[in-house]
This record gives C-alpha cells, structure tokens and sequence, in this order.
C-alpha cells in the first residue's frame, strides 16, 4: 500500500449504487467508485475509458472472469481489471485505480493512484 | 550441401496450397514463388464477398508473416516473363533472374475474352481478382442497367454482385439454350430461370452478341438476330483461358485449346517442370474447380517428398447458392434413360427442382441435379460417390420419407464407409473427422477445422461435418449446447425455463439459484431480459437496474460522446400537429439534435443525463409515453396510409399498426424487432423486411415473419394468407413467444429461422397447427404480459429512488459532465468525433 495523504470525502455509503457504480467529481478529474456488494467490496477507478476516451467506466458493468472484478466499458464493452486497472479484453492501456476506505458511513477515495 | 531449388509460377489459391503442403511435409528445399498480382493468394472462390464487406485482407489464405516463418521467399507484383529451359533460370518483370532445379507452374487461368467488336470499350470488365472487383464497383456507382455474357457459375455470380451493387437492371445473355449448360439440364434451367427473374434478373438465352455499340463507352449490346440492348456496362464471363503462354514460349507441350499438358504426377513434357491448378491440363480436362486443384497441390507435394502419389481425375460435383438459390449437380448429373432409370421431382411454385439418375437395377446413384433446395447434396454425393447401395424406394431420397419412418432415404450419414471423402478441398474423410471428435480433441466446429482443416475450403461441406460432428458426440453420450458464460452453465432456453419454474425475480436471486461468482457484462443483461419477458417488473427495480445493458439502465440509448437518445412512441407513425409542435418545443428548450427515423418517428439526440427525467416529465405531460428504442423489445410498426386515404387501400392499415404497436410495446426479447402493416399489395410500408409484416389482401391480411433489413437483408416469409384481424393477431402472439422462449441471445428473427430444423413448414406447423401444444399457454403468457405494461419512463421520473439516479456526478447531482462536446452542422448541433487516443 502507498501512502496516502489526500482522502477525498467521495459520498455516503448509501449513495453509492449497490453492484454497481458511480462517477464521483474531484476536480477536473472523474473517478469511477464500485460497491461490488456481493464481494463486500470497493473500488475506484479512472472514469475516463482508454478506448475511445469516453466518460463511461462509472456507468458499466461489473462481473468477474475467474476471480478477477472487473468492469465492462458501456460502449464497446472492453474490459478492465477493477484491483489492477489491467485492460482485460485486447490491448488498450490500463486504467488508473485508486485506493478507497469506509469511515463512519462515508467512503473515501485516495487521490493518488496505486498504480 | 545446397538444398535443390524449388520455383513456384503462380501465387493464386492453388500454388499457395502447394507451399503449405510441401512446408508441412519437410523443411529443405529452397522455396521461391512470383506472383503477378500485387497481393498475397487469396480466396477466389469467396472473391464475391468482397462486395459484401469482406476486405481484402479477410480474404487472404495466410498471414502476412506465414511466408517468412515458413522460409518461402515470396515475390508480388514480380510476374515471371521469360524462362530458359537450358540454363534452367526465370526471368522476372522487374529484370531478375534465377536458378530453378524444380519448376512449377501454378498460374491458373484467365477470363477468356471472345473477340467481339467494341470489346475493348471502357466499361467492359471481367471478373477474377479483387483489382477487376474494385474497377467494377467503381464504374457501377454511375451506371443503371448491367449485363453479363455468359450464363455459367461465374456468370451468374457476377450477376448478383452486380445487383448487390445497387444496378437496378441487370441482365444475362447467355450463348447456349439454357443456363449452366455444364452442370443443369433443361428443366434445371427453366426452373432457375424463373426464380432469377422473380428477382429481377433478366434472361436471354439463345443470344449471340455481335457487336458493343458506344462512342468509346459501351452503350448498348447488338446480336445476331438483329436485337439490341442498352447497357452502361458488361461483365464478360464467357469461360476461362489457361494462363500457358510463358510455358508455350519456351516449347512445353500445349493442348490444342490452351493448358499446359501433364501427366499423372503433374510432370509436363520437362522432367524439371511441372504444372498444377487451373493452367493444367491432364486427359485433356481442365479443371476449373478448386477441389481438384488442391489435389494436384497434393500430388505434387507428395511425390516430391518421395511418396508416390498420382491424380486420376477429379468429380467435378459442386453445389452453389445463386441469390440465395441452391443449385446443385453430381456424379454423372446429363446420363438418360435407357442407360439409367431417371427421377425427376419438380415444385412449380416453391421452386423446386431434383433429377437423380439411378442404375437400371435400382441398386446405386448415378447423379443427379437440384435446385431450389439442395440440403440433400452432401448425402446425395456421397450415397454415388461411394456407391452406397440404395434403398427400396430411391425417390425418398429427394422426396423424404412419408409416413411413421424417421431416416430418410438410406442409412444417412451413418451408412457411410469411414473412407468416404467429406470435405473434397483438403481430402479429409469421414474417419479423420470422427475421429478427431471421439478422440476428444474437437468439440466445437471451429476446433475441427482447425485440426483437420475440413471445411476450410470452399466450405460445401461443413453442414456435413457438422451432422457428422453431432453424431459422433451423440454417440458418446456427449451433448452440446451453448452455454451462456462461466457463470451460467446452461443455454438461454434452460434458464428462460429455470426462472420460470423457480420463479426467481432478480438477477441476484438468479445467479445464487442457478449460477456461480460474481455474474458479467455477458449474462447480466441476458437474464435481465429474460426476467423482463418473464414477469415484465419495472425493468430498473433495484439491484436489477445494475443488471441492465447500459442503454436500458439509462431507459436511452448512450450515444457517441456519452449524451443520450430521446424517442418518444409514435404508434404507426401517426401523430397529430400538436405532439409535433411538442417534441419541436422540447427539443428546442433543451438543445436536441431532431431526425425522423426509418421507423416513422422522431429521434432526439444530444441530452445530458441529467435532464433525461426532465425532458421525459413534459413529453408524458403531453401525452407521449417511452419508445423503447433502448430496449432489446418492439421497435416500431410502421404503416402506409392505407384506406383512409389512399387509392388503391384495401383496409385500415393505420389503424392496425397502431393496435398492434399498443399491444406487443414493452415486451423483452432476445433482439430488437421490427414490424409493418401496409394496405394493398404495393407494400409501400415494406412489411416484407421486418420481423413480422401484415399486408392487406381483398379477404384479410398476409401475415409475413422473419424478414430482416439491416446488414443482412432477408426476405419475409409467408406464414399464412387471408386473416380476419383476431386471427392474425393470435398467430403474432404464439410467434413471438415462441421467439422469446426459444432463441439464442441476440438473435433477430430471421437467424432464428434460418437455423430452425424444418424451416417455416415446421414454424408454420407450431403457429397455425399447435404442433407442440402450446399455443394456449403463450396466448395465456403475452396476454398477462399486455397486462401488466406500465410506461417505464413515467414510473421512473415518479419514483425519487430511481430518478436520482439520472445524476452525472454522485457528489455534484447538479453538474453536468463537461467534457461532453457538440460541434454544429446544418443548424442543428451534432457530437464532436471519436477523442482519438
Ligand atoms: C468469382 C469466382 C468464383 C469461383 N467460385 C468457385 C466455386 O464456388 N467453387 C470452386 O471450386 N471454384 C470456384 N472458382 C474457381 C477457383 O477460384 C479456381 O479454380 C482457383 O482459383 C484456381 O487456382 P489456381 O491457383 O490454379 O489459379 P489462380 O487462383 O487464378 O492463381 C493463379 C495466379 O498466378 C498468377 N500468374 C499467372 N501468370 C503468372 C506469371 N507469369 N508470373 C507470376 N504469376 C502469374 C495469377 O496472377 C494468379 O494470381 C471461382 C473463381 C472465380 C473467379
Ligand atoms: S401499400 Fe397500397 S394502400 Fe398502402 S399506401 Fe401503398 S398503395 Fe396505398
Ligand atoms: S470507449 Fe470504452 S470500450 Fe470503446
């Protein structure tokens, strides 16, 4: 794990949509935010599609291929590893993924990415 | 020691196999080819799907390292021009020359082109490489009427590429009294005659071009009976002329009509020279088929790798489909009686045409001719080649059995040697292909042609090697199905029937019930529409909505640059000026792109997320309710005027539409579908392409299904002629839920037919005959899914919980998504392209 000295307050727990996700505003930035319920799991990611560059990521899919989350780009349905930001389907680039921790209901994103 | 040097002449279908043969037998030899065209070898026989989007690339029989992982040198656009038979060397165009210990001519043939005045006009082509295609398409996008010279195989392929080019009067002038005159007797001939000219292909037969008029571009055709016909351009297919001038120049034996001379072991009158493909000539035969070809690759190959291989000559059985007509002929397909006893089965009105020709004692297939419907081809073929002894009554064989008894004619497929040759291009026999099945290395028809190449060809006789596979699984007990992803072990149809029996209403509950992990993009959306055309809930319920492809999680089509589509339903496109005037001032307010679609609405582009559930509270204010054009559901019934206005209506055909819209709007699917009503035979709300299509007659309605436009144009099918308005209707109900319950994902009506055992006699059989006993029960089905419709925008943009989920940013609801770009065109605003990478 990297340090991380800049925690964005992104949303309550209950705004995030369960299975699912939403884009949070950091800036100029857009990050993705996961609540992958069925994993009791979070993750964040980079909103922005390496594909064709579309502010999409946080309106896909999620699943798994193994064991791997991922997320499925709305558009041309590439695929990106949520934990690794690895493109699962063909060779576009990774994506930015971000760190996220649960405080008193609220989740909170790292705004440096781990990788 | 230096390996011998072996120099290929050719670079077309055949003289590549013969590289690939050669590579996988053995490593030495230097191995040199020069090609004439520009391009590595390439599929000819598929060459027309060029025009129907396959690229030149698609087409090419290797990769563009092949050459070089298999230590070939290869030469395009490098035509040899000269050889020395003394010094054993070639001599290229571009001024080269080398040494050869081995040469091998694979040149193939050219179009022959008969010496007619005006030949040389522009606007005459032929039709043999993708540089003649690619002139031919040029010169087509000016030209209205076509003509072909020659009524073969290649004539008529080039007829239908000239129609698929948009040419609206294309037409064949063929020499000979009848089409085909190699393959298809009189008969075969009128038969296909008809069924060309119901597509509108013109036919001339007995016609002797004599000349082409035109002031340096072809104008008109004159023949021999003092005709004429005016044309913009002509397509010469008048038979091929073996490419032997190089081995004529340097005094190899010639047949007297052209084609290098060789022996059983491909060996011309040189001991050092070879020739193999359409420029041999062998027991004074060419042969113009690519089966054979590959075969003489194979001689070739083997002998000179010490085996002891030789060609005896080749059936030239071959089955094609014409504008999608089946046209057929093998064995001895012109032998009469009294050397044989013939059967001949002829359907005027489907089509349908089948000569087999049976030895005098009725024990074996001669040959035989089929048009219209040639699924028996493969069987037929080998039932003669193999000479498979017949049974009792051999008009089964075309006819199928009538009455209790299941195989029809012979022991099908199962009858057959294991030596039978199923797949004629790569010599793979029946035993190769059960074989690699039961060994368990082949499970799937992609497997299979992977490892024994059948079907790699011209691809005749992969419906065989299909049935052949299936048998072989069959037999061991294996059962195939088409499983949906990990997660879901089992096909669409086992879970449609899954959910129902356990009634399970979300997908999470589906996936704990009947599948593992985690769920993806592949079976979320396909449950969800399965639970959609189960139970019909509001389709973004929670924990489904995430389930949901993302078009029908927004309830809007997400469009280039991530804004969304706005359409309103406009059933059978009748709308009155006040809606009009509506959506023009939504449209307006919120700065939508406006388009009217083929469907005869009105689509709306450009809206931001966040003012999807504004933009749909005023158009439900004003009467208007969701279009579905998100949803994998009824699109559109389209509709002409019919008799409320028009001359010639017959009935209300709007108002039908519109009834018909109402009814099935909403319903999932497993695709979009389409339909249309049109008020008399004009068709003019072209019924004929859609999914299901009504057309009025004097007595009723036409009910048509399974048509398609898009990519793949298909024709509609009659279903049944003359309905009252109720019956129609009921046969709509069990067709479409027969639809819905049966068909793979993603499939369109039209797929779902064509793949169907029995074709529309058997959908007809369970749609107007209750063949499976289930019509009850779907009329009961759609009837509670009618029921249960609810207008999903307006339950959206009533429910806060959902509503708030038209939000771009989870921490700024207000704020839209800033890096959505329009630019302007026309007045109107459109997305800005592609950001590129
Ligand atoms: C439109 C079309 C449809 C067809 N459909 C079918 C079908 O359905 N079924 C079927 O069995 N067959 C079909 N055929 C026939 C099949 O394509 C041929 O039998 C096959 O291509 C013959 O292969 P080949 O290598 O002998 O000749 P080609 O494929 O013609 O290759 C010969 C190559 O040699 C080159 N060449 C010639 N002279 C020289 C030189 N001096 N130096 C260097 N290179 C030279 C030529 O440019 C050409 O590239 C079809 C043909 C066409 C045109
Ligand atoms: S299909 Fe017939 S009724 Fe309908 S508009 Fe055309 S001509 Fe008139
Ligand atoms: S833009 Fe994401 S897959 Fe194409």
């Amino acid at each position: 794990m990297n340090e991380q000295s800049n925690w964005l307050a992104a949303c309550r727990v209950e705004d995030a949509i369960e299975n699912g996700g939403v884009c949070v505003k950091h800036g100029e930035d857009q990050i993705a935010l996961f609540y992958f319920t069925r994993r009791n799991e979070w993750y964040a990611t980079q909103n922005e599609c390496p594909h064709k560059k579309q502010m999409a990521l946080s309106r896909g899919m999620i699943g798994s291929t193994t064991d791997e989350p991922k997320v499925a780009c709305p558009f041309h349905k590439k695929t990106f590893s949520l934990s690794t930001g690895e493109c699962l389907s063909g060779d576009e680039c990774a994506i930015k993924t971000y760190p996220v921790k649960i405080e008193n209901g609220t989740v909170y994103i790292g705004t440096t990415p781990k990788s | 020691m230096k390996e011998p040097q072996i120099i290929v002449i050719g670079n077309g279908m055949v003289g590549y196999k013969f590289c690939e043969k050669l590579r996988s037998k053995t490593s030495s030899f230097n191995l040199i080819v020069f090609g004439e065209e520009p391009r590595r070898a390439y599929d000819r026989v598929h060459l027309s799907e060029y025009f129907n989007g396959k690229t030149a690339d698609d087409l090419s029989l290797s990769t563009e390292n092949w050459y070089q992982e298999q230590n070939i040198t290869l030469f395009l656009n490098n035509p040899i021009v000269k050889i020395d038979r003394e010094l054993q060397k070639v001599y290229t165009a571009s001024g080269l020359d080398y040494h050869y210990d081995i040469l091998v001519f694979a040149t193939g043939s050219g179009a022959f082109v008969p010496n007619i005045p005006g030949i040389e006009k522009e606007g005459v082509f032929v039709y043999r490489t993708i540089e003649d295609l690619d002139l031919i398409s040029g010169y087509a996008k000016k030209a209205k009427t076509a003509s072909v010279i020659g009524g073969g195989l290649l004539g008529l392929e080039a007829a239908k590429a000239l129609i698929d080019l948009g040419i609206e009067k294309t037409s064949i002038i063929e020499f000979a009294p009848r089409l085909m005159p190699r393959q298809i007797d009189a008969a075969g001939s009128d038969m296909l005659k008809s069924k060309l000219a119901d597509l509108g292909l013109q036919i001339h037969l007995n016609k002797n071009t004599t000349s082409i008029e035109g002031d340096g571009r072809i104008t008109a055709l004159k023949f021999s009976d003092d005709t004429a016909l005016d044309v913009d351009m002509l397509v010469i297919s008048a038979g091929i002329k073996p490419r032997d001038e190089l081995a004529k120049a340097c005094g190899i034996e010639v047949g007297p009509r052209g084609g290098i001379v060789v022996d059983q072991k491909m060996q011309t009158n040189d001991p050092a020279i070879f020739a193999i493909g359409e420029c041999a000539l062998y027991d004074g035969m060419i042969y113009g088929l690519i089966a054979p070809g590959y075969e003489m690759a194979e001689v070739l190959a083997a002998n000179l790798c010490e085996g002891e291989k030789t060609f005896t000559g080749f059936d030239m059985s071959t089955k094609l489909k014409l504008i999608g007509i089946d046209v057929a002929s093998f064995g001895d397909n012109f032998i009469t009686e009294p050397d044989c006893r013939t059967i001949i089965f002829e359907n005027k009105h489907k089509g349908v045409y089948k000569r087999i020709n049976v030895s005098n004692d009725g024990q074996y297939l001669l040959g035989g001719i089929l048009i219209g419907d040639a699924t028996a081809y493969n069987l037929l073929l080998q039932t003669s080649n193999n000479r498979v002894v017949l049974p009792e009554n051999p008009e089964e064989l075309i006819l199928g059995t009538r009455g209790g008894s299941e195989s029809a004619g012979g022991a099908g497929i199962t009858g057959l040697p294991d030596s039978a040759l199923i797949c004629s291009c790569e010599g793979v026999s029946k035993g190769d292909i059960c074989a690699a099945v039961a060994d368990g290395s082949c499970e799937n028809i992609d497997d299979l042609k992977k490892c024994t190449k059948a079907g790699t060809g011209c691809g005749g006789c992969l419906p065989m090697v299909k049935d052949l596979m299936t048998y072989t699984l069959k037999s061991q007990g294996k059962y195939i199905k088409n499983v949906i992803c990990e997660h879901f072990n089992y096909s669409r149809q086992e879970l449609f029937d899954l959910i129902h029996i356990h009634e399970l209403k979300s997908y999470d509950a589906v996936l704990d019930a009947l599948g593992k992990n985690d769920g993806c993009e592949v079976c979320k959306p396909l449950v969800s529409s399965l639970l959609a055309s189960l139970w019909n809930e509001m389709i973004l319920k929670k924990g489904n909505d995430v389930a949901q492809d993302s078009n029908d999680r927004f309830l809007a089509n997400i469009q280039k640059g991530g804004s969304y589509s706005v359409v309103p339903r406009v059933p059978g496109g009748e709308i009155t000026p006040d809606k009009l005037i509506v959506i023009g001032e939504v449209a307006k307010k919120y700065n939508l792109y406006t388009k009217i679609t083929g469907g005869q609405r009105i689509d709306m582009f450009g809206a931001h997320l966040n003012d999807l559930p504004i933009i749909w509270e005023e158009l439900i204010a004003a009467g208007f309710e969701s279009g579905h054009a998100y949803g994998k559901g009824l699109r559109t019934v389209k509709s002409c005027v019919g008799s409320t206005w028009c001359r010639f209506g017959l009935h209300d055909s709007v108002s039908f539409a519109i009834r018909i819209e109402e009814r099935y709007r909403g319903i999932r699917a497993p695709h979009k579908f389409k339909s249309a009503v049109s008020g008399c035979i004009r068709e003019c709300a072209e019924a004929q392409s859609k999914d299901f299509g009504i057309i009025a007659t004097e007595k009723g309605w036409n009910l048509y299904v399974c048509g398609n436009g898009g990519s793949k144009p298909q024709h509609a099918l009659l279903l049944a002629t003359d309905l009252d308005s109720e019956t129609c209707i009921k046969y709509i109900d069990r067709f479409l839920m027969f639809y819905i319950r049966t068909a793979d994902p993603l499939t369109r009506t039209a797929t779902w037919l064509n793949k169907m055992e029995g074709g529309i006699d058997y959908l007809r059989n369970v749609i107007i005959n209750d063949s499976l006993g289930m019509a009850a029960q779907w009329e009961n089905e759609i009837e509670n899914l009618i029921a249960s419709y609810k207008c999903e925008w307006k339950e959206a943009v009533e429910n806060p919980a959902i509503r708030k989920r038209f939000s771009h940013f989870v921490n700024a609801p207000e704020d839209k998504d800033p890096t959505i770009e329009f630019v302007e065109m026309r007045g109107q605003k459109r997305t800005a392209e592609w950001k590129t990478v």
